[in-house]
């Protein structure tokens, strides 16, 4: 078990230094000298001279690297040149944002998905189990941006429902049921994306389960269908699922944001479109090194998470 | 979600003798769209560019199928031309991620050894990195984008993917009986490679990358819907949902027409590469 976990950790390691190279690499990618490109043709020379001092662009690349990331870890990401505030106080208001979203949604998703995928594996093939696979295979199909996009359409311009549209976004402190309302479509949104993967994975999980010798025995033992779903066959059907979830809550961090852009919702994903469409490069360059980092390290918690629920993983 | 002979016993016995008329219908579908967006100039469409002002956000007529949008655009000539960017991203980005990932995937695979362990690695720390953060990322920063720039980046980040199913599937391959006979014959490792093991890995790697294709369209649908893809005013599905944002209210058939044009490719492709998965692992369980 240690071992496994060392051997993860590692690996983590390993890929968060491959990510900080990359996303420093990042402002190299740009034609011309950076400091011109991050402040335009007009900047006066002592904003030039502050960015050189900022990212030590007069010394070697790797020099250049060592600098960043020493700032790095001293939690300075650098100070925005277009909305002149730091680029890591702009990452910690807007993160929490995020986190509400994916718990939104996650919580959504598998109070629909767990007990529907019990409901169909029951009679794999049965009219609710083929309803429910023909419908999830279509929701598969169809992006989240433009079921955010239909649900605004119809909930919040057609039904005319209040605080759903876009830029009806309040922050949590200051009124909590606006803000729910706010969030309650796209939230929904990545809630159908989730629970569609989840309730397969679980699906022909738990089918397989089912067909399981210690299933019978606990049949034979006159045990009710209730108690054998959640106790006996969910355990061991949840490893896929965990996996899954996994990849796809560190996929909606990463991803998830698209659901903000239209609503204007200013978390994570909506102020790095904004950065990108004003050319802040260094607030581009922090968000994608943190929300990298972050999808790791999720995977990595889960990862974790699954070898607890079996521990047979750790000894492949 | 097939014929109705499903209905009757277990799919898994039937399936195999027929792909169904649904899967027809998918195929049927998408050759449409293929030859749209190749013949769209020849087609008797209006130009996609053209501004009719006297038909601004009018519904369906005889006269604009679709409707037109807020410039007096025609929808339906949008859409098709539209395909041409989707399609172009889907193949061309799946091109580049099969040229390398293909061969490098059946060669690790095949080799096995140092090359393998040191491929691998490489791959499974890129595909710990999230995709989409990357290819947003490299999109942003390299300017100005263009449709190539898009195709080699998502394109690059799909590698990755790529190699690791070819892997696995190579690696099933290999372990088998005729594989060795050939060894024992003296077949050289290209002959091996390129007679022995691809054809059979050919099911996996097609039914794969349907679904990859499906994939970076959807892709390119979340980066034109943020701005991130071709500049308007060339149309695209995500750029023409993205445009729609702001007159959704008025005209609301410019967001509904290209997101069904969009989410009914997606369907097609999805569905036709799991049927194909589907049929063939049957008949590799009969070989």
């Amino acid at each position: 078990m240690l071992r496994y976990v060392l051997r993860r950790l590692t690996l983590l390691i390993g890929i968060v230094w491959v990510i900080s190279v990359g996303s420093f690499y990042l402002i190299h990618l740009l034609p011309g000298d950076p400091a011109t490109v991050i402040l335009g043709t007009g900047a006066s020379p002592a904003n030039r001279a502050i960015l050189y001092r900022q990212l030590g662009l007069n010394k070697p690349i790797i020099e250049q690297y060592f600098v960043w990331m020493g700032n790095i870890l001293h939690g300075n990401l650098g100070t925005s040149f277009i909305s002149e505030t730091s680029v890591a106080s702009t990452i910690r208001t807007a993160l929490p944002i995020d986190v509400e979203l994916i718990v939104l949604s996650q919580i959504l998703a598998f109070a629909a998905a767990i007990p529907l995928a019990m409901r169909s594996a029951r009679k794999p093939n049965g009219v609710l189990d083929r309803i429910l696979s023909a419908g999830s295979f279509t929701l598969l199909s169809i992006p989240s941006f433009i079921i955010i996009v239909l649900l605004v359409l119809v909930v919040s311009i057609k039904l005319g429902i209040a605080n759903t549209g876009p830029s009806s976004y309040v922050s949590l402190g200051s009124d909590w049921v606006v803000n729910l309302e706010s969030l309650a479509l796209p939230a929904f949104t990545l809630a159908v994306g989730s629970f569609v993967i989840y309730f397969r994975v679980l699906r022909s999980d738990l089918i397989a389960t089912l067909q399981e010798e210690f299933i019978t025995m606990a049949r034979s033992k006159g045990l009710r269908q209730r108690r054998i779903m959640w106790r006996h066959a969910f355990r061991p059907s949840s490893v896929a699922l965990l996996g899954a979830a996994g990849v796809n809550i560190g996929g909606l961090l990463a991803g998830g944001f698209v659901v903000e852009y239209l609503l204007g919702i200013p978390g994570l994903g909506y102020t790095l479109i904004t950065g990108i469409a004003s050319s802040d490069y260094l607030l581009v360059q922090g968000i994608v090194l943190v929300v990298s980092v972050g999808v790791v390290l999720i995977n990595f918690v889960f990862d974790f998470i699954i070898s607890v629920v079996d521990p047979r993983i750790t000894r492949e | 979600m097939s014929s109705v002979l499903d209905d009757v016993v277990d799919p898994e016995a039937l399936a195999p003798k027929r792909l169904g008329a649904l899967f027809w219908i998918c195929v049927g579908w998408l050759a449409l769209n293929v030859l749209g967006a190749i013949f769209a100039n020849v087609l008797p469409l209006v130009n996609p560019l053209y501004q009719n002002y006297n038909a601004i956000n009018a519904g369906p007529s005889l006269h604009h199928w679709l409707g037109t949008d807020d410039l007096g655009r025609d929808i339906l000539s949008r859409i098709v031309y539209g395909s041409r960017v989707s399609i172009t991203v889907g193949i061309g980005a799946m091109v580049i991620g099969f040229g390398i990932g293909l061969p490098l995937g059946m060669l690790a695979a095949f080799r096995r050894g140092r090359l393998d362990s040191l491929l691998t690695a490489f791959m499974y720390v890129f595909l710990a990195f999230p995709a989409i953060i990357a290819v947003i990322a490299v999109l942003s920063f390299w300017t100005p984008r263009s449709l190539f720039k898009i195709i080699v980046v998502i394109g690059l980040a799909s590698v990755p993917l790529v190699y690791r199913v070819i892997r696995t599937a190579t690696l099933a391959v290999a372990a088998r009986d005729f594989v060795t006979a050939a060894k024992v014959q003296g077949a050289t490792d290209r002959r091996i490679l390129v007679k022995e093991l691809l054809p059979n890995i050919a099911p996996i790697a097609v039914s794969f990358l349907l679904i990859g294709v499906a994939t970076v369209v959807t892709l390119e649908g979340v980066l034109a819907f943020l701005g991130l893809s071709v500049n308007p005013p060339t149309p695209s599905w995500g750029n023409m949902i993205n445009e729609s944002r702001t007159v959704m209210a008025q005209n609301p058939w410019l967001v509904l027409f290209p997101s069904l044009a969009l989410c009914l490719f997606l369907l097609c492709l999805n569905f036709i590469g799991d049927r194909l998965r589907t049929y063939f692992d049957v008949t590799e369980v009969k070989l």
